[in-house]
């Protein structure tokens, strides 16, 4: 129980290093968990909600993209950034740019398919019937997405679930730089080796409490924003 | 009733040329609101609608009636702008394309069989369509408390929308629909899913509250009291094609085939050869008895006869008085007696075997039970003539169908 408590005691303290990590994988999660949003949510809910011929690859492609190993998207973000890559002009490797993209690739798929799920479950008649009722087409998409708030709240639980705790493309892709890059699972890792369990332990308190946190704010961030959106 | 019996019942055609009292008449028809032109619509390869031309006129309520499958709601969907057809245009307003769309949008609401309705409060979703279109708050609970009152959901205003009975949901469907105050309103069979006191409750709403507007309505339905009794103007669809379209009246007096025939209640009994044509007056011979009956239909080809039960008029089989304005006097004997509630229907031997029906009181009056002799008199009118083998008339409503008639009252010997 001794490094439990010095663990609980360096997070009470507002330990410099350890309060540092933490603030730092906030924003990169937080930032990656944003970009994910942005790009898996109306790609999961548009071809939820709609019908193509290629729609099933599309979907066949997204689910796939749970499988994906970290550590293989840390390993392509790495080639894409590195200095011979595509994208190495950018110089943005080992920094917390190329850290929130991998994330944010880790986190898309996520994002997608668990909306994707949702969507395809509400029929056809609630558009119909938003339609009907004058809403535009943004609108009816709008209350569609009503319908499966709490999915899309999970889904993005989910998201954030999967880069908070991730630490294999991180590494790669950030070289877990002390003040820059180092995050609270690089640091976890880092400490355990150096036999500083004290600290590795409080990091991973603090990723846990972070976890629970964080969906529980998405929790009441989901019903407020639903509201706001069509007050009743 | 002293010598004769029929039975004038509450059917199609008895209200369609006179304003319900209290209810004001609908508007003068203008240019069309909704002009559908060569609509055509396809699934799957498959054609499931045509319609060459149909048209919603400003203030009118036109009833679409016809069987389950026969494409009503499709129509609808088109008419509404909610689905593309594959071919042909729907015109609002004398616009067409995505102006119109955008308006049509604006300018109507709809209820559905089904209603979809989100997972909130009733008085959410009676002021959605309010809130769709930016409507003040003040103003949209203003307007949701005045129409929920009139259709008497006050007391669920609060309530969440899963408490409610069907009859209740379908108010609130209503409500939903017509707070927006729509220019057109469409109805998808708003009271198909609904139990008998339900529906008459919530059609005597429609009926109260929709023709008093000067809204345009289109209503589905497959009951076709439904739509005589609510319809300025009738188009029956049958598998995808417009059959007639017309006042109640016109489908009630002039049915365009068998089907329509049936659908305004006529039995079809009555098989023929047309011996003798003069304009529209046939003269039809039915297994060996001469009837006058009306039709276009050519000498030597053989008929059905439709009629209605309640405009045969039966009198005891020694009544021998002869009016002019009846064509048909006939001599049968009653050989089935079945009574339902006030009314009774005959089925009457043949040639020609007749089916006819009275009140009560008369059958008991003039004695009519099985194996008494009746003379039976039937104006040509009423009596419409169609070629037996119209391939394009191969089917007729169910007798389930056939309106029950509601009221009754005795007429007086023609």
């Amino acid at each position: 129980m001794d490094p439990l408590f010095q663990a609980l005691e360096l997070i009470a303290s507002g330990d410099l290093y350890v309060w540092n990590v933490i603030i730092r994988s906030l924003q990169i999660s937080g930032l990656a968990l944003v970009l994910a949003l942005v790009l898996g949510l109306p790609i999961g809910v548009g071809v939820g909600f709609s019908h193509f011929r290629t729609r099933g690859s599309i979907v066949a492609v997204i689910n796939t993209g749970l499988a994906l190993p970290p550590v293989v998207v840390g390993l392509a973000v790495y080639l894409l950034f590195s200095r011979s890559g595509p994208l190495g002009s950018f110089d943005a490797l080992y920094t917390p740019a190329a850290m929130i993209i991998a994330q944010a690739v880790i986190a898309g798929p996520y994002i997608a398919a668990v909306s994707l799920a949702a969507a395809e479950t509400v029929p056809t008649d609630v558009r119909l019937q938003a339609r009907a009722l004058g809403a535009s087409s943004l609108q009816a998409t709008l209350l569609q997405l009503r319908e499966i708030r709490s999915s899309v709240i999970a889904a993005i639980a989910a998201g954030f679930g999967a880069i908070i705790s991730e630490v294999g493309a991180v590494m790669i892709v950030g070289g877990n730089i002390l003040g820059e890059t180092r995050v609270m699972t690089t640091a976890i890792v880092t400490e355990t080796r150096r036999g500083n369990f004290d600290v590795a332990i409080a990091m991973g308190v603090v990723l846990m409490g972070v976890a629970l946190y964080v969906n529980i704010l998405l929790l009441l961030l989901g019903r407020r924003g639903a509201r706001r959106l069509f007050p009743a | 009733m002293s010598d004769g019996a029929s039975a004038m019942t509450d059917q199609p055609g008895t209200v369609a040329d006179g304003a319900v009292p209290g209810i004001d008449p609908p508007a003068t028809p203008g240019p069309p609101l909704i002009s559908a032109r060569r609509l055509r619509k396809d699934y799957g390869g498959e054609t499931v609608l045509d319609v060459d031309e149909l048209d919603l006129l400003p203030g009118e309520l036109l009833a679409v009636l016809g069987p389950n499958g026969s494409g009503k709601s499709t129509l609808l969907r088109l008419l509404a702008m909610l689905e593309k057809p594959t071919a042909g245009e729907v015109a609002f307003a004398g616009e067409s394309g995505s102006r119109a769309e955008n308006r049509i949008r604006a300018a109507s609401s709809a209820v559905f069989q089904k209603p979809h309705f989100w997972r909130e409060s009733v008085r959410f979703n009676v002021g959605l369509g309010l809130k769709l279109r930016g409507i003040e708050r003040l103003e949209i609970d203003a307007r949701v408390n005045e129409i929920c009152e009139g259709l008497g959901i006050t007391p669920v205003l609060d309530s969440p929308i899963t408490s409610l009975s069907g009859g209740q949901a379908q108010r609130v469907a209503l409500a939903r629909a017509l707070v927006v105050d729509p220019e057109v309103l469409f109805l998808d069979e708003p009271t198909a899913n609904l139990d008998s006191e339900a529906r008459i409750d919530l059609r005597t709403d429609l009926e109260n509250i929709v023709r008093r507007r000067t809204t345009s309505v289109l209503l589905i339905t497959h009951d076709r009291n439904e739509a005589f009794h609510l319809a300025d103007r009738i188009a029956v669809l049958r598998r995808g094609r417009l059959v007639q379209v017309g006042s109640p009246a016109d489908l009630y007096e002039d049915p365009a085939d068998p089907y329509v025939a049936r659908m305004t209640g006529a039995e079809l009994t009555i098989r023929g050869i047309v011996t003798a044509a003069d304009g529209r007056k046939l003269t039809v011979d039915a297994g060996g008895v001469s009837l006058v009956a009306v039709g276009r239909v050519a000498v030597g080809t053989s008929v059905k006869v439709a009629y209605r039960p309640e405009d045969l008029v039966l009198a005891p089989a020694h009544d021998s008085r002869e009016e002019s304005s009846v064509r048909n006097v006939l001599r049968s004997t009653i050989h089935e007696r079945r009574d339902m509630g006030g009314l009774v229907r005959l089925r009457l031997a043949g040639p020609p075997e007749l089916l006819a029906l009275v009140t009560r009181d008369a059958a008991d009056e003039l004695a009519l039970d099985p194996g008494t002799r009746v003379t039976v008199r039937v104006k040509a009118t009423a009596l419409h003539a169609y070629p037996a083998s119209d391939p394009a008339n191969p089917a007729t409503p169910s007798r389930s169908d056939t309106p029950t008639p509601t009221t009754t009252r005795e007429r007086e010997p023609e």
